[in-house]
């Protein structure tokens, strides 16, 4: 099962990381918006190994249904332009990269040499939360940021309608 | 090698952040920006859920994950609008093109 579960793993890992660097890579946008489909599975996929079935379950459908879907819409909706849109300068690519590797230099051995890599004991057994805790948590515990995700998402529907409306002139 | 850890999430966590990062700052593509901005988003869910998982038991990394995907959510549809009205307006979708308020 270790064995099976270790697999598992790499085999999404590599998923994500290989569909985040083919977007990096692709010219074509639409390219890249297909690839962000690989790194949001694979995404939904390490979830499950870490027993998060519910928040799996989530990102499959908001983010690969809903707001891939979304960002489709919005790159048919602008045009396609004549080949691919050209790069950035390759300066700008350079230091881009320069930011990039840093970063994740320095965000590695951070992470790595963290305090929480030798707090003690052996990992908790993974418990599959049922939807009923997870139900009745976000409605008790967590009520005050539910509310404000339900203010928030009322302020976007708002503004989003404002935005797309036609201008009057 | 064969039992994953806590570790083995973090090392993904932090190249797929690394890699929105270069995305955002690369693309001229307005959209492309986008697609940056949820690898990162992604990144970080990972990285609560897999600390939920490993060191602090119970439900707050994957319900902090499920504000962040909602967080993200909204603000694609945001940006999305905002992009629909830069297109209406420069007829193109290049960043650099946004250049009306430069002094």
């Amino acid at each position: 099962m270790i064995l099976l579960e270790a697999l598992m793993f790499y085999v999404f890992a590599a998923t994500m990381i290989g569909s985040s660097l083919a977007i990096l890579l692709s010219r074509d946008i639409v390219r890249s918006a297909v690839w962000l489909l690989g790194t949001l599975g694979a995404a939904a996929g390490l979830y499950f190994l870490l027993a998060a079935n519910f928040l799996a379950a989530v990102q499959l459908i908001v983010y690969a249904g809903g707001v891939l879907v979304l960002i489709v819409f919005g790159v048919m909706l602008t045009g396609r332009q004549a080949g691919a849109m050209p790069l950035a300068r390759g300066s700008e690519i350079a230091i881009a990269a320069v930011v990039a590797l840093i970063l994740c230099a320095g965000l590695l051995v951070v992470a790595l040499r963290g305090p929480w890599i030798e707090l003690p004991g052996p990992a908790p057994a993974p418990v599959a939360a049922e939807m009923r805790t997870i139900g009745s948590e976000l409605l008790t515990s967590y009520l005050v940021p539910f509310e404000v995700a339900s203010v928030l998402l009322l302020a976007v529907m708002i503004g989003a309608a404002y935005l797309a409306r036609p201008e009057k002139r | 090698m064969f039992d994953i850890g806590l570790t083995h999430y973090l090392v993904v966590s932090i190249v797929v952040f690394c890699l929105g990062v270069a995305v955002m700052a690369t693309k001229r593509n307005a959209i492309g920006i986008l697609l940056g901005a949820e690898l990162v988003l992604n990144a970080a869910a990972l990285n609560f859920v897999a600390f939920g998982r490993y060191r602090v038991p119970g439900l707050d990394g994957q319900l902090a994950a499920v504000f962040v995907i909602v967080l993200a959510a909204a603000e694609t549809a945001l940006a999305l609008a905002i992009f629909l009205n830069f297109y209406a307006n420069h007829a193109t979708i290049d960043v650099d093109q946004g250049a009306s308020l430069k002094g």
